[in-house]
């Protein structure tokens, strides 16, 4: 009979979950845990606008137009980032601003992941003249610049908010499309489709249950990097005067009413644009991050 | 080839009928009469509306418009503008030249930084350059460039004066239009102090519109060199002896230059979308502005023409590039 002594350096090694996993390739990417950190930030901070911002909005300060932030000469610590041509706090309407930004993100990529899943998926299932019916429109839709395209939908239905997330929601529908069918095709050759058909799964069941969780990992990349281009968009049609009508705090909309104070007033027009960089910015660092964690194909 | 050729138009096809039908229901889904919209404020009584209706084609079912649309644009004629009364095509192409020009200058401004700084970061893998050119090239990527341009009209212009704010040429000047590109035909005319006023006009529009272009050939090139200097054949050419420059510039360069080519024109409806608001913001009399004010004066006819003639002109450009790349590289041809 012999001894066995469990040797601790040998202790089976659990396999990490695949959210530890995920969490392991993330962190290592600096610039991502950095975008996710501002991100966060932002979210909190639409969240918590009306307690954080210091006035309303909308307020209009009578006696305080075109104030400089505060460090500049005759800025007042009551407005920190300075009043426009009607006397509004710069730095509430941004903290509001946010809100609408971030609104604008969740609901153009929800429209577009909900639509472009359906009807990738249906493209992937439905080979054939279904397919190529979506396929070719899908082509269409890609041959026109986004922003045109999106100018043409706003042309038709008129400019506010609403309808400028509408039009960048179908512009950037092909891309969810084209990733979920590929990644449909891809899958559905796989073993355990054919395997859950022979068991007998219905088609909803295939497509929704079975395949579509497998097809998630470019889909969650290119919403994430759906959040920026849509805030992007957004802030560029309200910029043009398509997008959200003035008053609302909208940082692109505040950019075309500071447009023509630009001599006088540096800080109305560069404060809106940092923050719509700054969004930008941290949903790309993230995004990136996000397709290096959980792209197969560039996993070491 | 020809094979390879006329498969890509035959996929045109399909996106072009896409494209018209999309232009043609532009004037049919917007709320309210178009003739009521064309009379504008001062309304119209129902004799005229009729007979405008018939006129413009109003009164036939869908699908006849439809058709009669097509044998329209195929003639060429893209109906006339509510505002100016002047036919769009004539419009389009008289301010079409505006916008090549700049969009040209800047896809000029992209290469001649974004290739040789790719290279540079790619040969030079992990050092302080190549962090910053991707740091960099991230933020101009994340650029709003409605923003960008005024900062830079703020720094240069206001601040500087450097640069005028806007327009395409100080207004003391009056040069002859021979060919629509302002900076040739200055120098036809040989005015010297007009074709520098032209080139202070386009520099600052020229960069704005660059620099989304710009951060994404920086980055491609970047990616592609690194993959072309992993293979075999540079490090044959490195151990034959040829300098360091050569097996970059020579060998590595030519193949990496494959994908670089194909992002450089689909940068082209980059440019072209980039410039409704470049041109906008500095007053760029070319086809962007018109378009954004033609949305503004609801001048449908101009909406309508616009789009369709940007996006065939963007769709050929596609196509262009696609069969340069199949020129360049033979494996794209033969597959599929």
């Amino acid at each position: 009979m012999t001894e066995t002594t469990p040797s601790p350096t040998i202790a089976p090694l659990a396999p990490p979950g695949p959210l530890r996993e995920f969490w392991q390739y993330f962190s290592k990417n600096k610039g991502a845990v950095l975008g996710m950190a501002v991100i966060v930030c932002l979210v909190l901070i639409a969240l918590c606008a009306p307690w954080l911002a210091p006035h309303d909005p909308h307020e209009q300060f009578r006696h305080a137009l075109l104030l400089p932030p505060f460090w500049s000469d005759g800025g007042s610590e009551r407005f920190l980032l300075g009043t426009d041509d009607v006397g509004r706090d710069i730095l509430s309407r941004l903290i509001f601003g946010a809100r609408v930004s971030l609104l604008v993100g969740c609901i153009v990529v929800t429209l577009s992941l909900a639509v472009g899943v359906v009807l990738g998926l249906t493209a992937g299932f439905f080979r054939g003249f279904v397919e190529n019916l979506i396929m070719r429109l899908m082509d269409v839709m890609l041959a026109l610049p986004s922003l045109l395209l999106a100018i043409a939908i706003v042309a038709i239905l008129g400019p506010s908010l609403s309808n400028a997330m509408i039009a960048i929601a179908v512009v950037v529908l092909p891309h969810y499309v084209r990733l979920t069918r590929a990644a449909v095709i891809t899958e559905t050759s796989k073993d355990y489709v054919i395997a859950s058909q022979v068991a007998g799964a219905g088609l909803l069941r295939q497509m929704f249950v079975n395949v579509l969780p497998n097809c998630m990992a470019p889909l969650i990349v290119q919403a994430t990097l759906g959040f920026s281009s849509a805030i992007l968009d957004a802030a560029a049609l309200g910029f043009l005067g398509l997008g959200a009508q003035p008053p609302t705090p909208e940082w692109g909309t505040m950019l075309a009413d500071a447009r023509q104070f630009i001599q006088r007033a540096w800080w109305v027009v560069t404060f809106p644009g940092l923050a719509i960089l700054i969004t930008v910015l941290a949903f790309n660092l993230m995004g990136d991050g996000l397709r290096d964690a959980l792209d197969p194909r560039l996993k070491r | 080839m020809i094979a390879f050729i006329l498969r890509r138009l035959g996929l045109l096809l399909p996106t072009f009928i896409g494209v018209t039908l999309i232009a043609f229901a532009l004037i049919h889904l917007i709320p309210g009469d178009p003739i009521e919209l064309m009379a504008g404020e001062r309304g119209i009584d129902a004799a005229r509306h009729a007979q405008l209706r018939a006129e413009l084609g109003l009164d036939h079912p869908l699908w006849q418009q439809y058709f009669g649309y097509i044998f329209d644009i195929l003639r060429g004629d893209l109906g006339h503008s509510f505002v100016t009364r002047e036919p769009v095509l004539k419009e389009f192409l008289t301010l079409f030249p505006a916008t090549i020009e700049l969009s040209f200058c800047a896809m000029l401004f992209a290469v001649a930084i974004g290739l040789p700084v790719g290279i540079i970061a790619a040969v030079n893998r992990d050092s302080i350059f190549d962090h910053t050119v991707m740091g960099v090239s991230l933020i101009g990527y994340s650029m709003p460039i409605f923003w960008w341009a005024l900062l830079l009209i703020l720094l240069f212009s206001v601040n500087l004066g450097w640069t005028p704010v806007s327009g395409r040429i100080s207004v003391m000047f009056w040069v002859e239009p021979v060919t629509g590109f302002m900076l040739i035909d200055t120098l036809l005319a040989g005015d010297t102090e007009a074709f520098v006023s032209a080139l202070q006009h386009l520099i600052l529009p020229a960069i704005v519109l660059g620099t989304i272009p710009l951060a994404v050939i920086a980055r491609m090139t970047r990616s592609a060199m690194m993959e072309v200097i992993r293979e075999d054949y540079i490090r044959v050419a490195r151990a034959k002896g040829l300098s360091p420059l050569r097996v970059i510039t020579v060998h590595a360069l030519r193949n990496a230059l494959i994908p670089v080519i194909t992002v450089i024109g689909l940068q082209v409806g980059v440019l072209l979308a980039g410039a409704i608001l470049t041109e906008t913001i500095f007053a760029w009399p070319g086809v962007g502005k018109w378009l954004v004010d033609s949305i503004q004066r609801r001048d449908y006819p101009s909406v309508q023409g616009g789009i369709l003639l940007i996006a065939s002109i963007v769709m050929l450009v596609n196509l262009l590039v696609d069969l340069l790349y199949g020129l360049i590289n033979p494996r794209i041809r033969y597959s599929r």
